[in-house]
């Protein structure tokens, strides 16, 4: 029996396109992107990183709330968004924000979501999302439901849903990725592994040794990649996209990552938890300096360049604060009026007494 | 006496207990070294390392499913849940099994644990991180439900809970962790369904869970400028419920407000103040009772928003002068 366990994991080795070094180690599976799409890709890891900076930095003044830092991650979460079209479906859990701004989500709402301000949570539209997932796993379930609405509809288009390591112990991962199956919705389930789940290391979270070949029992496709590799993560996204909208069912995408920052900015220490020596480990992986050298080595990245998208970063971050701060503020009879489609009469009378208050 | 914070007396009632008692341990997530969301088992694993003090995969139902499993074969859990919320998905172990297993074993059997978790608002954690579910609770024959307002309190209620041979639904507020008050070193018990006076006075009962005890005599302070004098009952258990307290304090000042943060509709208050309609309590009444409780919203992020979400002050202020102006009319 243990050997058919064995038999399982070796199954599921890390896909890799681009090594530590910058240099391709698997040119079969490169995927065919042009040189502006290479740049763009690293356009907005940059961007990315700079504006996780900028939001820690923000959060500690007081003028950002919930905060859940991304740092590290960019690879995972912008190489898979980078794969899907406008008509795909993000479920992100509250770490991937990144993939709801590149997916349409303007910027100055990503920043009111983390104030708790409705209008955050008010998708554009045209923007097809959910906003971010607070409760473990419950938005992999209705990922399934998503992919069904799509199947159904004959749409070409898949629904895609993150969760951390963590996430995959709830009952909720197992059941979404069983009926997704069952019902061969195209729906990509992305765990980012980022080896903790707050202070808890993957090893105590389960004992299998890939989180990719949970897969295997929901009797659907599954590969573990390495999510600090933009375009490892690109091209099995992609792939999984494709098969989703070919009517050959879902996927299972694990992404192995690092968060470099705390678990959230609510106070979380992670030397509590994870040693100096794992961090550096982690660190001489970056997706971003990896990437760098891969472009440069083309000959399709410069400093100057680099150095342009920081600052169009901070401009435009220092503007979407300004925009959220100009929001109207919310009121007690916003809240009771976003409840139910029409006011029921017992909320008639608390909306009467706070306009009254309001008034005032 | 020695005073120390309503958390480091929840940790110090479960250390003396483990200290004691080789069966008892604690699931949850994060309570290792991280210490719980909360920080209550900070320093515990150091202590009883990590097969007593158990780092859990995030799956509240198998924390709860494995909680009554071991608790059935013997062993006396406690389980933390990060946050009260998140008993929704722990709902069928806790509802359809724990609640129910003794009885429908015919006694063969019993579920011996605690379940500890951190509930309410005024921390900014939102809608789904912030709610005051405990009706739900009270609701189900076979649990016991506790609310514990004071340091003193929840170290011998805890106690008692842990004593307990039932399943304990154990509420700590958040805001309450960081109160201080005088707590015994030794271990004692309160015992559950016991309530508590924690202020005398003839005009208006008032009955309030949680953080709106403390609330509840703030505004009692405030009254009592103006001559008005509140007695403040703390039931402290839900389940088992002391209605004769009630009952009595009621008699007594003939005025009763009731007040919790649950959203008011559908919560514990309307239980509290049935039994009053139900008992020769009602007879003394010279006011409608009033029930002060939670809007009917989920609880805002923002926290101007949170507090007109839930009770304050003024408001039971408010509550308590409505009940003074309105007096039930007899038709002779
Ligand atoms: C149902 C539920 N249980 C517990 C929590 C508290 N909690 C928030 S984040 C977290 C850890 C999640 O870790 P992981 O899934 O690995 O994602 P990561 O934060 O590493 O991205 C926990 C336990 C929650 N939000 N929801």
């Amino acid at each position: 029996m243990k050997r058919t366990i064995e038999n399982v994991e070796s199954q599921f080795e890390m896909f890799q396109i681009i090594n530590e070094d910058g240099e391709i180690v698997n040119q079969e599976a490169m995927p065919n992107l042009s040189d502006e799409e290479l740049k763009e890709l690293m356009h907005r890891m940059v961007y990315t990183r700079i504006l996780d900076q900028r939001s820690i930095a923000l959060n500690r003044q007081g003028r950002l709330g919930f905060y859940a830092p991304t740092a590290g991650q960019e690879a995972s979460q912008l190489g898979s968004q980078f794969a899907l079209e406008k008509d795909d479906f993000i479920l992100p859990g509250y770490r991937d924000v990144p993939q709801l701004i590149w997916h349409g989500l303007p910027l100055y709402q990503a920043f009111l979501f983390s104030r708790g301000h409705f209008h955050g949570n008010q998708m554009p539209e045209g923007v097809n999302a959910l906003s971010p997932q607070i409760i473990i796993g419950a938005q992999i379930t209705q990922a399934a439901g998503v992919a069904l609405g799509m199947k159904k509809r004959g749409k070409k288009a898949v629904a895609i849903t993150y969760t951390g390591d963590g996430g995959t112990s709830q009952g909720d991962f197992y059941e979404g990725m069983n009926f997704a199956g069952a019902y061969q919705a195209p729906a990509i389930f992305v765990v980012q592994n980022n080896r903790f789940a707050i202070s808890v290391p993957v090893e105590k979270q389960t004992a299998a040794q890939t989180l990719a070949q949970k897969a295997v029992a929901a009797g659907i496709e599954g590969i573990q990649v390495d999510g600090m590799d933009v375009l490892a993560v690109y091209a099995a996204t992609k792939d999984a996209r494709e098969r989703g909208i070919n009517g050959e069912g879902p996927t299972l995408i694990e992404t192995l990552t690092y968060r470099y920052g705390p678990h959230t900015m609510a106070g979380d220490d992670p030397t509590r938890y994870r040693t100096d020596d794992l961090d550096n480990e982690w660190e001489k992986k970056d997706p971003l300096v990896r990437f760098r050298k891969f472009l440069e080595g083309k000959g399709l990245w410069s400093e100057d360049e680099e150095n342009k998208v920081i600052d169009q970063a901070k401009e435009e971050i220092k503007a979407a604060i300004k925009k959220a701060d100009e929001q109207p503020k919310q009121k007690v009879t916003d809240l009771i009026s976003y409840m139910y489609e029409e006011l029921p009469s017992n909320l008639k009378e608390q909306m009467e007494e706070y306009k009254e208050k309001e008034s005032k | 006496m020695r005073e120390i914070t309503y958390l480091e007396a929840v940790r110090e009632a479960m250390s003396q207990e483990m200290r004691e008692n080789k069966d008892v341990f604690i699931l949850g997530e994060d309570i290792g070294v991280y210490g719980g969301a909360f920080g209550v088992t900070r320093g515990m694993i150091e202590e009883f390392g990590p097969e007593r003090v158990r780092n859990t995969p995030i799956s509240e139902s198998a924390i709860a499913g494995t909680a009554i499993g071991a608790a059935l074969t013997g062993m006396r859990p406690i389980l933390e849940l990060q946050f009260s919320d998140f008993i929704t998905i722990s709902m069928d172990q806790i509802v359809n099994q724990a609640a129910k297993l003794r009885y429908m074993y015919g006694g063969k059997g019993k579920v011996p644990m605690v379940l500890r978790t951190p509930a309410g608002s005024g921390t900014g954690a939102a809608a789904q991180h912030s709610q005051s579910l405990e009706a739900w609770m009270t609701h189900i024959p076979g649990l016991k439900v506790v609310q514990p307002s004071t340091a003193y309190d929840v170290k011998g209620l805890l106690k008692a809970a842990m004593d307990d041979d039932n399943p304990v639904i154990f509420y700590e507020h958040k805001l309450l962790y960081k109160t201080k008050g005088d707590v015994p070193e030794e271990q004692y018990s309160i015992p559950l369904g016991k309530a508590d006076i924690k202020r005398e006075g003839t005009d208006v009962t008032i009955v309030a869970t949680a953080i709106m005890v403390h609330k509840a005599l703030e505004a009692a302070a405030e009254l009592d400028k103006e001559g008005i004098s509140i007695e403040v009952v703390d039931p402290r258990t839900l389940v088992p419920l002391d209605t004769d307290t009630i009952v009595e304090s009621v008699k007594k000042t003939s005025r009763l407000v009731v007040v919790h943060e649950a959203v008011k509709r559908g919560g514990y208050g309307g239980e509290i103040a049935s039994a009053i309609a139900e008992s020769d309590a009602f007879d003394y009444l010279d006011a409608p009772i009033k029930r002060v409780g939670g809007k009917a919203v989920p609880i805002p992020y923002n926290p101007e928003l949170e507090k007109a979400a839930v009770p304050q002050v003024p408001d039971i202020i408010e509550a308590v002068k409505e009940t003074l102006n309105k007096r039930i009319t007899t038709h002779a």
